[in-house]
């Protein structure tokens, strides 16, 4: 879908998120503790909510929210981006949008 | 149970009137045979046996009706008669101390019993299953506890059996000597027995995500940490980490990064959860409260509760990769006394819990 193209890949971290999602609210936690500013597209409020959705899991996404992506590369949603996390993989890859600050 | 009173009938239905000096040899002999009781022999006097008491010269009621046969037999046959007598009061004697000690019996487990229904009701009204948890003694099961639950109770009392007994075999292997080979198939059952124990409780959650996330098949100690349905991986780390001594140099690095990175998540997961416990409480409470109708928001706090399933399976998920981690970071003799070490403390953790009941229960 091009919608969801050309947002995942705009510059650095990207998010789709909905309002009512916990767990993406935990994931947006995860990067802001590792002082990345993801961008955030809240996609229920988008006309196009349903079609996002359907576009985010067929490029593989386990769960339509949260999706995260990379530098334009889709990452996963939250079981992925703690996997990652977990095995100190995650950071080498978010660190060009590491804020220097605090 | 009908706790009507006991049907005891006196001594003066079977028209017996125990003079004082036998008052002192029953008191006696009760003392002597009390303890020897057994329920299952307890034979009630049966209506035979007034006739023959009253026989009995040193009772003092009904034995003007039987003179004339008494007196008719004895004359023939003295010993005889006399002898039966003699049984007869014995029997006699020992079936009214048999009923004593019943009735006493009796009196015990009835107070037994009202004290434990006590319990049972005071641990429903707390809304806790009763019935769970190495420790529980009370058995029973609340009426909400579905078959699932049952299920998922029953397997995890067979895993802590499983646990246990990896346990004393990783302890008696390391005491001595032991190949690496032998060491790494004990290392892989203990990470697949906890691999195991996260499935079920995925299955669990399904059924029932808030018995999951209160942790109610586990101990009160083990309770006590709990973390969204579990232990908190961030402490099972601080627990393990001096049990892994010498490290090298790139271990240490490996193992604080992943104490860090574990922490994040955790502290993410926690954050999440906290939004989503405001969230619920906005559901319940939009709307004007005292209306009366609440269904609107029931339906939307339902919408938010099925969020809590991830959450927990989230948490899960988060302890799988710590422990995976865990064996990637270590050799195989240091992640065995790792396991060892993490074993024994969640046996620890349920000993604590019995002791500390075993203490609550003692009258003060």
């Amino acid at each position: 879908m091009d919608k969801v193209m050309r947002m995942s890949s705009e510059k650095g971290v990207v998010i789709f998120t909905k309002s009512s999602c916990c767990l993406c609210y935990a994931v947006q936690i995860l990067f802001r503790d590792l002082r990345v500013q993801p961008t955030i597209h809240e996609i229920d409020n988008d006309p196009d909510c349903r079609e996002i959705e359907k576009a985010l899991l067929r490029l593989g996404c386990s769960t339509a929210v949260p999706a995260v992506f990379v530098g334009g590369k889709l990452v996963g949603s939250t079981n992925e981006v703690m996997s990652l996390h977990l095995s100190g993989s995650l950071v080498p890859l978010i660190k060009p949008y590491q804020s220097i600050l605090y | 149970m009908n706790t009507t009173s006991t049907h005891f009938v006196p001594p003066r239905r079977f028209e017996v009137y125990e003079p004082l000096n036998q008052i002192g040899m029953w008191e006696e002999s009760f003392k002597n045979n009390g303890g020897m009781y057994t329920p299952g022999s307890i034979i009630i006097p049966t209506n035979e046996k007034p006739d023959s008491l009253s026989e009995d010269t040193s009772h003092g009621t009904e034995g003007t009706p039987h003179k004339f046969d008494q007196e008719a037999s004895t004359s023939r046959h003295p010993d005889k008669i006399q002898r039966r007598l003699a049984q007869n009061r014995e029997a006699a004697r020992k079936s009214r101390l048999r009923k004593k000690a019943y009735v006493q019996q009796l009196e015990t487990s009835r107070l037994k019993l009202i004290h434990l229904e006590q319990e049972l009701d005071h641990a429903r009204q707390q809304g806790f299953y009763v019935g769970n948890g190495v420790d529980s003694n009370a058995l029973g099961f609340s009426d909400n506890m579905s078959s699932g639950i049952v299920a998922f109770e029953m397997e995890y009392g067979h895993w802590v059996e499983e646990q246990n007994s990896q346990i004393s075999e990783l302890r008696t292997v390391l005491h001595g000597q032991v190949s690496d080979i032998e060491l790494r198939s004990l290392v892989e059952n203990a990470m697949k027995h906890y691999f195991q124990l996260f499935r079920m409780k995925s299955a669990a959650a399904k059924i029932d995500v808030f018995y999951v996330m209160s942790g109610m098949w586990k101990t009160s100690a083990e309770r006590f940490f709990l973390w969204i349905g579990g232990f908190r991986p961030s402490e099972l780390l601080k627990v393990l980490l001096p049990h892994f001594d010498p490290l090298t140099d790139q271990q240490l690095l490996d193992v604080c990064n992943l104490r860090q990175s574990c922490q994040q998540a955790e502290d993410a997961l926690s954050q999440g959860m906290e939004k989503l416990q405001h969230t619920l409480a906005e559901s319940v409470a939009a709307g004007k409260l005292g209306e009366g109708s609440y269904i609107p928001q029931m339906t939307c706090a339902m919408e938010r509760l099925e969020a809590l399933v991830s959450f927990v399976n989230q948490a899960d998920h988060l302890r799988h990769e710590t422990l995976q981690q865990m064996h990637r970071i270590l050799t195989t003799r240091q992640a065995a006394r790792g396991l060892l070490a993490l074993g024994e403390y969640f046996q620890r953790l349920r000993a604590l819990s019995s002791s500390w009941a075993a203490r609550q229960r003692e009258p003060t």
